[in-house]
């Protein structure tokens, strides 16, 4: 129905100037959901090419050595998870869908601190342009992880990537504790802590680890900046120096960061499960105080990813035991999804399969890191393609999933305007069978040994790689369907009510986009955000 | 949105109750920031901590390149200069502007005097060819007359640079910062109910005095 006076955020302030220079959470949402659909596109590409020159082995005429050598397969690798990673996974939801919903779902008018919010987006924008320019002065080939002593050694700017890294994780550090500061002390009155929506506690579970972690993954970035540059000897051994302690502090922050890119996710997922089962959440707390629980395991269970660099066997041991606490938190909000399902008015809206199948991938992807966890089975597992499969059912199947459902969900808040629904049900369709037909194959590839950033392999894995190539041509029409609902969506979708799925939570009580100042009345809250039945 | 109103003589953003509510969220803004700077500092504590139990006696000889009374005369140029600073946000608490810039100046003055000791402290270490690392020249040391015991000193040094470096980088920011609000100060921004930037550079340098205090036991004593 819109506001009265016909005006919101998006039209208020006029001129494509006032987008770059607008301090409104909104609007700054709008700029980083832009740039990170850019560079998603871009991380996309690199990511067909490496199954492209997978589709066959290399000896085999024209396909199979697309990128001609190992050394050209490498950087593509290194830029795919550099640029998935740290451009679109890590600020994906905070930015673009916390940005938006966090302060409307708390009843706030803005975050704390608008203009840092909107140098937020700067500094992001700097650290992505330097690693951008990285791909065409030296590329990198050092993986995303950037593990020493290679990395040390290798050509290529790895300095000026690693500083690229930094600065982006500044960006997420001041987003992180923006939105710390926003829960803290903006919320209407009558919203106390557990009556946040749980997805804003996700977001600020999210936040804290933003806020705690990444200052050791900065240290270490400049600390390998200064071993390049300077020599310094701490992670090279020829000076006495241990490359292992680079894996060390890598994984503090990089463990916890896994948790950055999927406790949003589960925040998104709380929401649309009970939305479209019309249900009251169940468990509520449980769900609340598992994000924060999955956020303080995830702080000491860093050495699994060290089984086998050499750490001593009681760390191994330790570790190992650790890391399968996280499936407690994980698995109690897996069970409450599946509880608020139960006996629910279900509707299978396009935001609700993506629900379901981020319950589904997501159920598979956390199983099998409980399998990896088991020192036993991660001596055989380490370093193939399983590990591969396993990350990307959890960062792919469950955050990407989460990012395109919540996102339809939140679309007619966002702009206003309703999306096709049947384009975007097909989106789903091929985006959830084509992840499967890519990623499954990999699993059993890796069970069989397959090693992981090989440019080649002998030719008995040839038919499942073909398999897995196909599924990421599936996927790649997906998001092209879904591009194109989107863009559809804006051009000529209808006008969208201000609740059109009946929600409770507070996002939705305002007009539709919202207006500058969020509502017309400071919203005072009496009940609880889902209270459907 | 970027409306702000005047509550109390205090520029209040409009998404505030009041300058009081604005105050507390900026406070614990600064506060979580000082959290991200302890952490990362955090990472060449527990660096050192490892590898000064593996190599207790490399360590040693390092330190003893070290000039402990130069480390002990800029501690405490740093505490004083945290005593100036709490003045410099105690005498804006209490209306005295005037009195705020002079504490504010001093501060200042203790910083630089900090940053001129460290300055000569560093060009000698590069003149009897100290550098961190690979680059410790064993030449330039045998020249002046130093015969070192553990060919990996530079180790050693590459923490005394990595960690006095990153911190001097942060006296600088801070000589930036405190320069910037004392001519707010001067230009009387500041008063009874609004002296926000004050303190929150102030917490920022004594957090940088803190890292200082740690550091100069660590490198100058140890051994």
């Amino acid at each position: 129905m819109g506001h009265a006076s016909g005006k919101n955020y998006i039209n208020e302030e006029p001129g494509l100037l006032s987008w770059f220079t607008s301090l409104d959470h909104k609007r700054i949402a709008i700029l980083y959901f832009v740039s990170i659909m850019f560079f998603f596109l871009v991380g996309g590409i690199m990511a067909l090419l490496l199954r492209l020159e997978l589709f066959a082995v290399n000896s085999a005429p024209n396909v199979g050595n697309i990128l001609k050598n190992g050394d050209v397969y490498n950087q593509v690798l290194t830029y795919h998870g550099a640029v998935m990673v740290f451009m679109v996974i890590v600020p994906g939801i905070p930015a673009i869908l916390g940005n938006f919903f966090l302060p409307l779902q708390i009843g706030a008018k803005d975050v704390a601190f608008p203009r840092l919010n909107l140098a937020s987006w700067y500094i992001f924008m700097l650290g992505a342009a330097l690693a951008v320019i990285t791909f065409f002065v030296a590329k990198v080939d050092t993986g995303w992880t950037f593990y020493t002593p290679y990395s040390i050694r290798t050509g290529g700017a790895v300095v000026m990537m690693v500083v690229a890294a930094f600065i982006m994780g500044m960006s997420s550090i001041v987003t992180g504790l923006n939105f710390i500061v926003t829960v803290h002390k903006l919320r209407a009155p009558g919203m106390s802590m557990f009556r946040i929506p749980l997805f804003t506690w996700a977001i600020y579970s999210t936040a804290i680890i933003q806020v705690l972690a990444t200052p050791v993954l900065g240290i270490t970035l400049l600390l390998l900046a200064m071993e390049r540059t300077f020599g310094v000897g701490i992670f090279d051994p020829k000076l006495g120096g241990d490359p292992v302690l680079f894996q060390h502090f890598f994984w503090f922050y990089s463990h916890p960061a896994v948790y950055i890119m999927i406790l949003p996710a589960m925040g998104v997922i709380s929401e649309l499960i009970t939305t479209y089962s019309k249900k009251t959440i169940f468990g509520y707390t449980a769900i609340a105080f598992s994000s924060i629980g999955i956020a303080a395991v995830s702080f000491f269970v860093w050495g699994h990813h060290m089984f086998v660099s050499g750490q001593s066997e009681i760390a191994g041991i330790v570790f190992s035991f650790l890391t399968m606490l996280v499936g407690v938190p994980t698995a109690i909000k897996m069970f409450n999804w599946l509880a608020t399902l139960y006996k629910g008015s279900i509707e299978f809206t396009a935001p609700m399969l993506y629900a379901l199948g981020f319950l589904f991938l997501f159920a598979i992807g956390g199983v099998t890191g409980i399998m990896l966890a088991v020192t036993a089975i991660d001596v055989h597992f380490h370093d193939t393609y399983f590990v591969v499969a396993h990350f990307h059912y959890v960062m792919v199947g469950g955050t990407l999933m989460a990012i395109m459902g919540g996102f339809f969900h939140w679309f007619p808040k966002m702009f206003g305007k309703m999306y096709s629904e049947v384009g975007a049900r097909w989106s789903w369709v091929f985006i959830f069978i084509g992840f499967n037909v890519t990623f499954f194959p990999q699993f059993i590839l890796g069970a069989k040994g397959m090693p992981r950033r090989y440019f080649d392999y002998v030719p008995e894995y040839e038919t499942l790689n073909r398999v897995s190539t196909v599924g990421s041509w599936l996927i790649t029409i997906g998001f092209l369907i879904g591009l194109y609902v989107i863009v559809q969506g804006l051009r000529k979708g209808k006008q969208a009510p201000d609740n059109p799925w009946g929600s409770k939570t507070l996002e939705w009580q305002t007009s539709s986009p919202p207006i500058m100042h969020n509502f017309d009345h400071d919203p005072v809250v009496t009940a609880g955000p889902y209270e459907y039945k | 949105m970027s409306t702000s109103r005047v509550v109390n003589g205090v520029n209040v953003a409009s998404h505030y109750r009041d300058e009081k509510h604005q105050y507390a969220s900026n406070k614990e803004g600064i506060w979580l920031f000082m959290v991200t700077e302890i952490l990362m500092f955090g990472g060449l504590f527990v660096g050192y901590i490892i590898y000064h139990s593996m190599y207790p006696e490399l360590f040693a000889e390092g330190a003893s390149f070290l000039d402990w009374r130069l480390g002990f005369i800029n501690t405490l140029v740093l505490i004083f200069s945290s005593l100036t600073m709490a003045l410099g946000i105690y005498y804006n608490q209490i209306s005295q502007p005037k009195k705020a810039t002079w504490a504010l100046a001093i501060t200042l003055i203790c910083a630089a005097t900090f940053m001129v000791i460290k300055y000569f402290e560093y060009t000698h270490k590069f003149h009897i060819g100290i550098f961190p690392g690979a680059m410790l020249n064993l030449e330039t040391l045998k020249e002046h007359g130093y015969n070192i015991q553990h060919p990996n000193l530079g180790l050693y040094f590459g923490f005394y640079f990595c960690m006095s470096g990153l911190h001097g980088i942060h006296v600088l920011i801070g000589m930036g910062l405190i320069a910037w609000v004392m001519i707010k100060n001067m230009k009387r921004e500041f008063n009874a109910n609004y002296y926000t930037p004050v303190e929150g550079v102030g917490i920022f340098w004594h957090i940088v005095d803190l890292i200082w205090i740690f550091l100069f036991p660590l490198l100058y004593l140890v051994g």
